[in-house]
Parts: C-alpha cells; sequence; structure tokens
C-alpha cells in the first residue's frame, strides 16, 4: 500500500481537493434533509435555501412522535430488522458452513441456485407474497414480512459467509477434534469467535435491506403491521407535503444504516466489494 | 453421511418457499384473468392470451425502452465518473478511510428516503434545485411534471446514489493489481494513457463487467426511488420494468397480466445473473475437506 504513496505536495493537494469536492455532493442532499428536518414550515416554505443559519426547532419531531403511529412503526421496523437478521444468520451460517466444509451429492446445484435466486427482483414477489398473504388470511401479520425478508437475505448472506468460512485453516477444527472436542463445541468455541466480523457484515446488509425495504412492506402490512419507510412515504399523500416532518422522518429511518456506516464502513466495503473483485 | 443435507436443508427450504415458489406462482397465475378483489377461484383461465397480448401492449413497450434508455445513461455515465475518479484518486492517501464511508452512505440510506430528498430537492416551487438554476438565470422548471425532465430526475439521482460504489469497486481492484506488472509497463516506457487503456483497465477488466451487470440487474430491478419521486409519471415516462408490473397489478388491478409481465421480467434477470455466474461462482470452488 505505503509503496505508491504519492509525494508531490501538488499533487497532494489537488488529490485532496477533488475527494473533497466529491464528498460535499455526496453527503449535501443527506444534510439538507436532516437540516429540513429541524426547520419550522415558514422557513421550509421559504424560496430561499438555508444551509446552516436559521433557529432549529423540534417541533416536526414532536409532531411525528406524538401524533403520528410513530412508536407502532419503529416497534415493526425493529423487530422485523433483529428476527429478519437473526434468522438470516443462523440459517445461512449453517448452510455457508455445510457448504465450505463438505462435500455433498447437490452441492454445485445448491450454489450456484443460491447464486441465481439471489436476483429475484422484489417486483416478482409482489403479486405471488400478495396472493399468499390473501390465501391463507395472514395480512396484518409480521411473520410474513420476516419470513419474505429472511428468504430475500438468505442468497447474499450465503454467499459472503461462505467466503469467510473458506479462510479459516480447516487444521484449527481438526486439531480441536483431536482434543476431543464434539462438532458442537468446535462450531461455537473455535469458529465462531473467528466468524465474528463475517458475521457481522452478514448481520449489517441483512438488517440494512429489512430496515430499508418498502415495496413488500407496502403490500404485506396493514394498519397495524406498517414498517418506518411505509409510514414515511404515508407522509406525502396522509398530511399533503410537510417536508420538514418528512424529512425528520427520513433523518430517523436514516440514522442505524449510518450508525453502521460509521462504525463498520471498512467491513461493509468489503461485502460490497467482495462480489466484485474476487469473480 | 446425512450431516451436511440437515445444515443447507432449513436455509434452502426457507429460500425455495419464499423466493423459487413465488416465480412458481407467477408462472402459474400469468394463466388467469385475476382481478384485485375477486376471488382467484372464479378467475378465468386464458391460456397464453396474457403473454400474445404483451407483445403487442405498447405500454410494456414503452416501458422496457423506458428502462433500456434509464440503464444505458445511468450506468455510462457512472461507470465513466466512478472509473475516471478512481484512476485519479487510486493512490493511497492519508484519510482515504474517512472519504470512503462518506461515499457509501447514499447506498446505506432507505430507497424510500432517497425519493423522498431528491422530490424536495426537484420540488417546482420550493426545491432547492430550482432556487439555484434561478441564480445563474435559468427559469424555474416543473421537474417532475415534465416527460423529459422527470426522467432526467431519476437518471440524476440515480447517479448521485451509484457512481460511489462504481468509484470504490473499482479502486479496490486498482489497488490489489500486483505492482510488479505496473512498475514492468513503466519501465517499458509506457505513457500515463497507454498505461491506463493497455494495462491497468485490461487488468480489471472482469471487475468492469460483473459491475456492468450487476448494475444492468439492479436497473432491472429497481422501482422504490421512483415509486416516491415520480411515481412512474408523468405518463410512463419514468416507469421502468419493475415499477410497471407493480403499477399493473395494484393500480390497473390486473394481477394475472402483470403476472405474464413479471415472467418476462424473471427471464430478463436470470439471462443477465448467469452472465455473472459464468464469470465464477465462488461458491462452487471445492470445499476444504
Amino acid at each position: 500500500m505505503a509503496a505508491r504513496q504519492i509525494n508531490n505536495p501538488l499533487h497532494v493537494l489537488s488529490h485532496y481537493a477533488a475527494l473533497i469536492l466529491l464528498a460535499l455532493i455526496t453527503l449535501a442532499p443527506i444534510w439538507i434533509m436532516v437540516a429540513t428536518g429541524f426547520k419550522d414550515d415558514v422557513i421550509v416554505q421559504q424560496k430561499e435555501p438555508i444551509w446552516f443559519f436559521f433557529v432549529p426547532t423540534l417541533d416536526n419531531y414532536e409532531h411525528i412522535m406524538t401524533r403520528g403511529k410513530f412508536d407502532r412503526y419503529l416497534w415493526n421496523s425493529v423487530i422485523v430488522g433483529t428476527v429478519a437478521t437473526f434468522l438470516t444468520l443462523f440459517l445461512g451460517g449453517l448452510c455457508a458452513y455445510a457448504l465450505a466444509r463438505t462435500e455433498f451429492r447437490g452441492r454445485v446445484l445448491v450454489a450456484n441456485s443460491t447464486l441465481l435466486v439471489r436476483m429475484v427482483p422484489p417486483a416478482v414477489l409482489a403479486v405471488p407474497a400478495f396472493a399468499m398473504v390473501l390465501n391463507f388470511s395472514l395480512d396484518n401479520d409480521l411473520a410474513v414480512l420476516i419470513f419474505f425478508y429472511t428468504a430475500l437475505n438468505l442468497p447474499f448472506a450465503i454467499w459472503l459467509l461462505f467466503g469467510f468460512y473458506k479462510q479459516i485453516p480447516v487444521e484449527l477444527e481438526e486439531a480441536a477434534i483431536v482434543d476431543g472436542a464434539t462438532p458442537l463445541q468446535v462450531f461455537f468455541r473455535v469458529l465462531l469467535p473467528l466468524m465474528k466480523s463475517g458475521y457481522a457484515v452478514a448481520g449489517i446488509f441483512t438488517f440494512r435491506i429489512a430496515w430499508n425495504e418498502f415495496i413488500l412492506a407496502l403490500l404485506l402490512t396493514g394498519r397495524t403491521t406498517r414498517t418506518l419507510p411505509v409510514g414515511a412515504a404515508g407522509f406525502i399523500t396522509d398530511t399533503g407535503v410537510e417536508w420538514g416532518r418528512i424529512m425528520a422522518m427520513g433523518t430517523l429511518i436514516v440514522i442505524p444504516p449510518l450508525l453502521f456506516t460509521f462504525f463498520a464502513a471498512r467491513q461493509i466495503i468489503s461485502g460490497m466489494t467482495a462480489g466484485a473483485v474476487k469473480g | 453421511m446425512l450431516g451436511p443435507y440437515f445444515f443447507i436443508l432449513p436455509a434452502v427450504a426457507v429460500m425455495l418457499a419464499g423466493l423459487v415458489y413465488p416465480v412458481i406462482q407467477a408462472f402459474y397465475l400469468s394463466f388467469y384473468d385475476w382481478k384485485i378483489g375477486t376471488d382467484f377461484d372464479d378467475a378465468p383461465y386464458v391460456g397464453l392470451r396474457h403473454f400474445i397480448r404483451m407483445i403487442g401492449d405498447e405500454d410494456v413497450g414503452e416501458s422496457i425502452w423506458v428502462t433500456l434508455k434509464f440503464g444505458f445513461w445511468t450506468i455510462s455515465i457512472e461507470m465513466l465518473l466512478g472509473v475516471s475518479l478512481a484512476l485519479l484518486l487510486e493512490k493511497p492517501i492519508r484519510g482515504a478511510s474517512v472519504f470512503r464511508t462518506i461515499f457509501i452512505l447514499p447506498l446505506m440510506v432507505s430507497p424510500v428516503v432517497v425519493g423522498l430528498i431528491w422530490r424536495y430537492l426537484f420540488d417546482a416551487r420550493i426545491g432547492w434545485i430550482n432556487y439555484y438554476l434561478g441564480q445563474i438565470g435559468i427559469e424555474p422548471q416543473v421537474w417532475l411534471g415534465d416527460a423529459d425532465l422527470a426522467f432526467f430526475a431519476i437518471v440524476f439521482t440515480d447517479i448521485w446514489q451509484w457512481t460511489p460504489f462504481i468509484f470504490i469497486i473499482v479502486i479496490a481492484g486498482l489497488q490489489a493489481l500486483p505492482s510488479e506488472v505496473l512498475e514492468a509497463s513503466k519501465i517499458d516506457g509506457a505513457n500515463w494513457w497507454q498505461h491506463i487503456l493497455f494495462v491497468k483497465l485490461p487488468m480489471i477488466r472482469s471487475i468492469l463487467l460483473i459491475a456492468l451487470l450487476m448494475r444492468l440487474i439492479d436497473v432491472f430491478r429497481a422501482l422504490e426511488v421512483m415509486y416516491i419521486l415520480t411515481g412512474g409519471g408523468p405518463g410512463r415516462a419514468t416507469e421502468l420494468l419493475s415499477l410497471h408490473i407493480y403499477n399493473r397489478a395494484f393500480d390497473t388491478q390486473q394481477l394475472g397480466y402483470a403476472s405474464a409481465i413479471s415472467v418476462l421480467l424473471i427471464v430478463i434477470v436470470f439471462i443477465l445473473s448467469y452472465g455473472i455466474l459464468k464469470m465464477g461462482n465462488p461458491l462452487k470452488e471445492k470445499a476444504d475437506i
């Protein structure tokens, strides 16, 4: 890495200038959302944009938290996100482990089809999922959403975890077995600690999808089971276009993914690039 | 020797029930004329009629055209920008990780929120874009109410969101190149352009191709940002194929016909996915034991 470091100060300067400009372009819309969430309606409605200097207010946040069903949506999103993530990691981890460590009939078939179904478009799932819900009268049941999010995330999670399992030398497990460890002990005592960052990446990606997903949530949830994105989208039609409140809601939705990004950027990037760079 | 099956079976069962079964169901539903609010048992069997209708359906044709147009503009601009920036800014510098953290932010933001932010920015009355264009003497535009401008708006939003992704992937690929080869080309006297065109780009060819295929698949899967930003309108100007299927199913309420179009979508996406698969399935490598 350090071998190709640049030295010419003028180059370094223009390099940074370019990166800072790009970073500002990337951040500007997100900052505008956060700022607008703290503006009162008079400032929002005026034509001249204000980036920084205005008197911040919590009115928008107070409104969405007390008048809407925000607490309900938040609770639903948290439940759906965490349960779907846990299920995906558990089932996907088992499957990835078997794919990485054993030979069995149908292994290639499972591996190939896992990558194929990874790309199933949500729009294709929409009608059949809607039909399923009608059939078994499952509307207003968070379990349906959890089920579909687990299914949607499993292929990518398996693929990612497979890569992490492959990096662990088999000798470690063999040594533990020689020492008299049971298969379960090998898994929990030897492998799991080494797989921490793998599960963290898979968990972040799964949670992000489950937390952010909109179209299936819109179709498959009812009054009491709506998630945050569905609630936010509803602001446009429910109350006219109240940008302050909408942006406050947007800011709240963005908080968990932003926290993940700040604390695990390196891992997220490794997950994103894995597909392209390894291939 | 049933061991491995106990490990893979639960995950495979969930994927079969949650992904494969719905796809089969979509095929099945495409043979029936089922409308929302009616009992499926009363839906008449129509055979291949939906598919025949689809071939001559101008709305479907237009939506495929919009999708291809959208894919062409977004992907070529994102690739051009992302790859050039990566080539210019490839050298490791202090603080690179801070910039990379910032660049992945747009990908972490919920598509609904992306749609909401840009709908605000493109707003005709209080949108920031109109204000700043006004500052340089350009008349305010009704961005989301005009076919061409709305199309420009969804392309612009997509470029904001996805260029950093290409940038990061290509940088990772460039930095993983073996330095001996790069040194050799420099010693051979290749100038900057030759170095990039004949050495670097060919070496990251497979990364570029996979990034291209991934983005193309995304274009066919995408609907959430447009659903919020324009709803597909005005007319069908921004109605990508996925959104078209959704609107057909739940707006005009033709579940059977929408399923037939989604069969077409599945075929397109599977062909593209097969391309990625052909380029190397990492899961297929031999197991260690």
